[in-house]
């Protein structure tokens, strides 16, 4: 038999038959163990996260193994590879396809700044056009920091509060790309 | 057998004091023609029982700019299939007034290479249904392989031109 590892319950006020704990955690912990990745992956990057997804690393231990190839149902878009200047307004409606709540990650030194390629025609990392929650570095990044870096979203996923997509702070995140 | 001089010793029959130029490398044949002359010659070679260079290779341009007042070539690649004879034609105008004849009624295949080159060129090609851009970004407005522009991203604020090289 093989060990399974369960995820540990929000702290709270337990006694016989009931746990008592905020909304924010339980949420927070349910989402957080079943985040669906919508890859957006244009290049090398994106074979490494084939890898991520295969047997060997598996990302389905962490609950992401149902893709979303629909932004509409998916809670994390995944950038994966080199996004062209002319790709941007693409990946711009990508996302605002997503529903709210939604994390982005921009996996590889081309989608967090452009890596090598400083050129005219490269968008220089996709934060110019959609606000990024987590960055992995690497060219490519090996699979194991791609998990790293889906452990950090659910981090995020897991310690976020109800409100904070109702805040003003996050509007103001929002209209500094010029969403909504 | 079709060879590089009997080709060229057509050509030259043909057209005379417009070929400016004629050379040899790596065994294929390069013309350079005067920009008026440019699609007659092309047509020529298409259309030639001999010659006979039915397919348009690839169409692309350079931008050099130190040839004063040619500043901007046009270079056409052609191919006999059936000789297995290639050719390659070049044509030079200058930055001011680089309005270029389009092929695209002889190849259709020259429609897409042709919106290429005004496209990281500015070369214009009169006659091109659809002379805009095809690969940059509409809004774009400069032709980037104009050596006039750096290569680089100029919105960049987080790199030392000192390690960069710029």
């Amino acid at each position: 038999m093989s060990e399974i590892k369960m995820t540990e319950a929000p702290p709270g006020i337990e006694g016989p038959g009931f746990v008592a704990t905020s909304l924010d955690k339980v949420i927070g912990l349910a989402r957080s163990n079943s985040i669906w990745p919508l890859p957006f992956a244009t290049s090398c990057c994106g074979i490494e996260f084939m890898a991520t997804m295969g047997a060997n690393y598996d990302l389905a231990r962490f609950g992401s193994e149902r893709l979303s190839f629909s932004p509409r149902q998916a809670d994390l878009l995944m950038v994966m590879g080199t996004i062209a200047k002319k790709m941007a307004p693409v990946l711009r409606q990508v996302y605002l396809q997503m529903a709210e709540p939604r994390w982005v990650i921009a996996v590889g030194a081309c989608a967090s700044s452009g890596g090598i390629f400083d050129t005219y025609s490269v968008l220089q990392g996709i934060d110019r056009v959609i606000p990024v929650d987590v960055y992995v570095p690497g060219c490519p990044p090996r699979p194991e920091q791609i998990i790293d870096g889906v452990m950090r979203i659910q981090d995020l996923v897991k310690n976020e509060s109800l409100r904070r997509r109702n805040s003003a702070e996050y509007k103001q995140l929002l209209a500094g790309y010029g969403i909504q | 057998m079709l060879t590089n001089q009997y080709a060229l010793n057509r050509i030259k029959e043909a057209f005379g004091d417009h070929i400016t130029d004629a050379s040899e490398s790596y065994e294929m044949l390069t013309v350079s023609v005067n920009k008026d002359s440019y699609f007659d010659l092309i047509k020529f070679l298409k259309e030639d029982a001999e010659l006979n260079c039915m397919f348009l290779t690839d169409l692309t341009g350079i931008h050099d700019p130190n040839r004063v007042n040619e500043e901007l070539g046009v270079i056409v690649h052609l191919h006999n299939l059936t000789a297995n004879f290639r050719i390659r034609v070049k044509t030079f105008a200058s930055a001011e007034h680089h309005s270029i004849k389009s092929l695209t009624s002889l190849f259709k295949g020259a429609n897409w290479m042709e919106r290429e080159t005004f496209d990281f060129f500015g070369i214009h090609f009169s006659g091109h249904p659809n002379m805009k851009r095809i690969l940059n970004v509409d809004d774009m407005d400069y032709h980037p392989l104009l050596k006039q522009y750096p290569m680089e991203d100029q919105t960049r604020e987080d790199k030392n031109n000192k390690y960069f090289g710029r």
